[in-house]
């Protein structure tokens, strides 16, 4: 399986006023083609981030210490601007979280897609509103014609990120980054959106990375699971491999915290503590502080990530397994 | 959802505020520490000519019926006499208004002109030379007295310089005054088209209409970079830069239409401050508008007058911010489909 | 703790912009000069003597002398007091009135709200500085009236602030906690509420000063209460306005300097204040 993307020892770190804070600590993913991906984590456990810098839209604040980003045999964090946007619309593409903020507020959004159409191809004028149609109606916005002249603030939040999908993939990308794609949405119309993006995923071999803080919602869409934690990836595999025998007490820990048809929400445990603070000097396992089975030797330093013996495709970092 | 019925809902909405500004006015005339009549009358005034006043001004009534007369009065066009020109207070103010109209909108012009890229180029910048220079010209722009910075500018265009005319009105005695037709010099004598006389304005308003611009470029100047540097951190912004759009398309189509929005609404503070540089840039140009007509008044204890131009301008800046609502109401389409 | 974290912070907002230093040294020099400025004055500011008039700077007169023969450095110096008393009687007169209002209307909301807000709102439908004008014109041409006037064209300023500050704490624990405690409404206001948004009042104080200043030296310039020959520097300008198209340039040029000087001070320590009390505010 060639790597679409592939992500390796990317750090990335935010100057502040408080320091500077460390976010991203040497992060390795990967996607092949048709894949999904997803990327769980509490929030402040650098997901976003991390999607954020593959995209390169990255706070100027940021700064990237180490680390690459290979898209389709080019070096993202490389690339000047220019060569950037070219692929940036047209090869991968993103949607975001609360998407009524995501759309520009004064922009019919039929025109929102025509810009991007525009911009990553020669579209005749009357071919681009034939075409913005086209892709309202292949996210299974009802009446596009008519939709077509909508503002965002009137369709609802699942309309606007039809919309957002709609602009996403207008130019038919080979990676699309959902980032929460249904955080705010409601509960009837979070599935929907979910069904919609596998279904398109299916239909066009589209590689998707997911991100989401909800074990559950990866376990039903995803191929393959990444686990972050304090910006560390701690346990990478696929999915059924993930949920048969996770070796990452995180992992563990965020399975346990997760409803499924089997436990009931009594059973519910937290993983106990919080990310710790990023400004700080930190452990090599930022876990440790709130790990059940520490031992002396998780303060060793040394790399960390391993592959299991027994299935090689499970990668984990943790010094005691499980 | 119809553009008239957002004009009209603006207009009703206004009313408060109009009535609110004629009872002030109102109050104004009748607040005089003493006996009114006796000011109204003049200092040159004898006991008859002050009975007669008091009698006309309708003093020996009551409050009420006196705010209802004079609300009458003013719709009607009666806004007093002036004591010291001897003519109504509203053929006087009309007869001025058109010299501070294009002054004022002159120098809006020129403040507009020159804020708006400055306050984008500060904000796609932030701490690059631009930024730092904008930040400099907006402190330094809010804390110069705007009849300071005109009298600078005369010394150095026109007396170290020679480049402009002496500040003493709109037109030199060389030239003839084009037929009104807007009262606008530059407008009224290309529509004459006399070239000659267009230059000759264009002379005389440039330093007073820099004087202003320079004035108000300092809060639209900031209000732009602010407006900017939130929409540009906005969640739309990083949608359109992941989509790859041009910069361009980013900055003008995306960014800047939706920070003009917000400092559109912030452009009626710009007005009242504005109207009241006015004033004072009247005075140090000798231009002949309304506010060296005031002056005038003030000093010659001309109540009528003052109180007319108090009113005059109240309503000029109700007009100017009711222009603003329609024009936001316009321009944004929630706002549009709000009413 | 939290002296050593408000003085790290001070630290760290004083070391980002030196410029505020500068303006609280520069407001140091000018409380100096409000406070013994006939004596630091090397001339009787009202001395004239027309055989020395409209002389330029010199190593005698640093300022030069005026149409009178005055000393124009001694003029400006003297005219520090009047200005500041002038911009901070109106400034505290606005403050107070502001609050009382504003805080009036932030608490007991309803109707008390609507027309303290429909009140504000028709001062702020004039163009303040030609309001100022019409209320100097009515109450009389005096020093006294141009503090007046300008207090009332600075007061919605306050009073919104107050407004929104005891809305957002009208509802909290504290507020009711005193409230239990058997405090009264104004008790609960003033001894509770209201300590609470000095910073944010304190803040939109240095930030008004500068325009205050500009405010009554614009009343001044056209003629409003100070008097000849009285040294104040709106006035200065004005009485050196005729001079300027002769070339006479420090009349006028040395009391505009010094006003943009103050204005430029408030702003800068106003700008410096507001990053101490309220960072997130910054622009």
């Amino acid at each position: 399986m060639s790597a679409l993307l592939e992500v390796s020892d990317l750090s990335v770190e935010f100057r502040s006023r408080a320091g500077t804070v460390h976010v991203l600590d040497h992060v390795a993913l990967s996607i092949a083609r048709g894949e999904t991906l997803a990327v769980v984590g509490e929030s402040g456990s650098g997901k976003s981030v991390a999607a954020f810098s593959i995209m390169g839209i990255l706070d100027d604040a940021a700064r990237i210490p180490n680390g690459q980003v290979q898209f389709g045999g080019m070096d993202l964090l490389n690339a000047n601007r220019r060569d950037l946007d070219e692929v940036r619309g047209r090869e991968m593409a993103m949607i975001f979280q609360s998407p009524r903020t995501a759309l520009n507020p004064i922009r019919k959004v039929g025109h929102q897609i025509e810009d991007v159409l525009r911009r990553h191809g020669p579209v005749a004028r009357g071919d681009a509103k034939r075409r913005a149609i086209e892709a309202l109606e292949q996210v299974r916005i009802p009446d596009p014609a008519r939709r077509y002249d909508a503002y965002p603030f009137e369709l609802s939040g699942g309309l606007c990120q039809r919309v957002m999908i709609a602009i996403a993939l207008c130019c038919k990308p080979r990676l699309l980054i959902a980032d929460e794609p249904i955080t705010g949405l409601d509960v009837t119309t979070q599935a929907t959106i979910m069904d919609l993006l596998a279904e398109l995923g299916r239909e066009t071999g589209l590689a998707t990375l997911l991100i989401t803080h909800d074990l559950a919602l990866a376990s039903q869409y995803a191929d393959r699971i990444a686990v972050m934690h304090a910006g560390q990836v701690v346990e990478t595999a696929p999915t059924a491999s993930l949920f048969a025998a996770p070796r990452h007490p995180y992992t563990a820990g965020l399975m346990a915290a997760t409803p499924t048809s089997t436990t009931s929400l009594d059973a519910l445990e937290s993983v106990p503590g919080r990310i710790p603070p990023l400004n700080a000097d930190l452990p090599v396992c930022r876990f440790a502080e709130r790990c059940p089975r520490r031992v002396a030797e998780c303060d060793d330093p040394g790399p960390r990530f391993d592959a299991d013996v027994q299935a090689p495709d499970h990668y984990f970092a943790c010094r005691r397994p499980l | 959802m119809s553009g008239l019925a957002t004009i009209a809902k603006r207009l009703l909405e206004a009313l408060p505020t109009l009535f609110g500004v004629i009872l002030v006015t109102f109050m104004l005339t009748r607040a005089l520490p003493g006996d009114p009549a006796v000011f109204y009358a003049g200092p040159a005034a004898d006991a008859e000519s002050i009975a007669q006043v008091r009698h006309a001004m309708g003093l020996d009534r009551s409050l009420p019926v006196q705010f209802a007369s004079y609300v009458e009065g003013l719709a009607a066009g009666d806004w007093g006499v002036s004591l010291s020109t001897g003519r109504d207070v509203t053929e006087e103010l009309s007869r001025r208004l058109p010299a501070s109209l294009e002054l004022t909108l002159l120098g809006l012009l020129i403040a507009i002109v020159v804020a708006i890229p400055l306050g984008v180029l500060a904000a796609t910048r932030p701490n690059s030379w631009v930024d730092h220079i904008c930040r400099i010209i907006v402190t330094t722009g809010v804390s110069m007295p705007v009849f300071f910075t005109g009298l600078l500018l005369v010394y150095v265009f026109y007396y170290l310089l020679g480049w402009a005319p002496a500040p003493l009105g709109r037109l030199d005695f060389m030239h003839i005054a084009p037929d009104r037709v807007t009262g606008l010099y530059l407008v009224d004598s290309l529509i004459a088209g006399d070239v000659e006389v267009f230059r000759a304005s264009l002379a005389h308003i440039f330093l007073p209409a820099l004087t202003l611009g320079i004035f108000a470029l300092a809060p639209i100047a900031r209000m732009t970079r602010a407006a900017m540097l939130d929409v540009l951190s906005s969640d739309y912004i990083r949608t359109a830069r992941a989509s790859g759009l041009a910069t361009r398309t980013v900055l003008f189509t995306y960014a800047l239409r939706n920070a003009l929005l917000s400092v559109l609404t912030t452009l009626g503070m710009v007005f009242s401050f504005l109207l009241g540089a006015n004033v004072l840039v009247e005075k140090v140009f000798s231009w002949p508008g309304i506010g060296s007509f005031a002056i005038d008044a003030l000093v010659a204890s001309d109540y009528a007058a003052v109180q007319g131009f108090v009113l005059a301008m109240a309503l000029l800046f109700v007009t100017l911010n009711l222009t603003i609502d329609l024009l936001y109401a316009v321009i944004d389409p929630r706002i549009r489909a709000a009413s | 703790m939290a002296a050593a974290s408000t003085f790290t912070h001070a630290r760290y907002v004083l070391g980002e912009n030196p410029l505020t230093v500068v303006a609280f040294a520069m407001f140091f020099v000018l409380v100096l000069l409000a406070a013994f400025g006939p004596w630091i004055a090397p001339y009787d500011p009202l001395a004239s003597d027309t055989a020395i008039k409209l002389m330029a700077p010199s190593a005698e007169h640093w300022f030069g002398t005026d149409h009178l023969g005055r000393d124009v450095l001694s003029r400006v110096i003297v005219a520090t007091r009047l200005d500041l008393m002038i911009a901070l009687s109106a400034v505290a007169l606005a403050f107070f009135g502001g609050s009382v209002l504003g805080s009036l209307a932030g608490y007991y909301g309803g109707w008390t709200d609507r027309v303290i807000g429909r009140v504000i709102d028709t001062v702020m439908a004039f163009p303040l500085f030609v309001l100022a004008m019409g209320i100097v014109a009515v109450l009389g041409n005096s020093v006294e009236n141009i503090v007046y006037a300008t207090a009332v064209i600075n007061l919605p300023f306050y009073a919104r602030v107050a407004r929104a500050e005891i809305g957002v704490r009208r509802e909290s624990g504290f507020a009711a906690a005193a409230k239990v405690a058997g405090n009264g409404n104004i008790g609960v206001l003033a001894r509770h509420l209201y300590p609470n948004i000095l910073p944010a009042m304190m803040v939109q104080l240095s930030l008004n000063m500068g325009w205050a200043i500009l405010n009554a030296a614009g009343l001044s310039f056209i003629g409003l209460g100070v008097r000849p020959p009285t040294p104040e520097w709106g006035i200065m300008v004005a009485e050196g306005a005729q001079f300027i198209v002769s070339g006479e340039w420090w009349l006028a040029v040395f009391p505009g300097v010094s006003l943009m000087i103050a204005v430029f001070c408030f702003n800068m320590m106003g700008d410096g204040l507001r990053d101490l009390i309220d960072p997130r505010r910054r622009t």
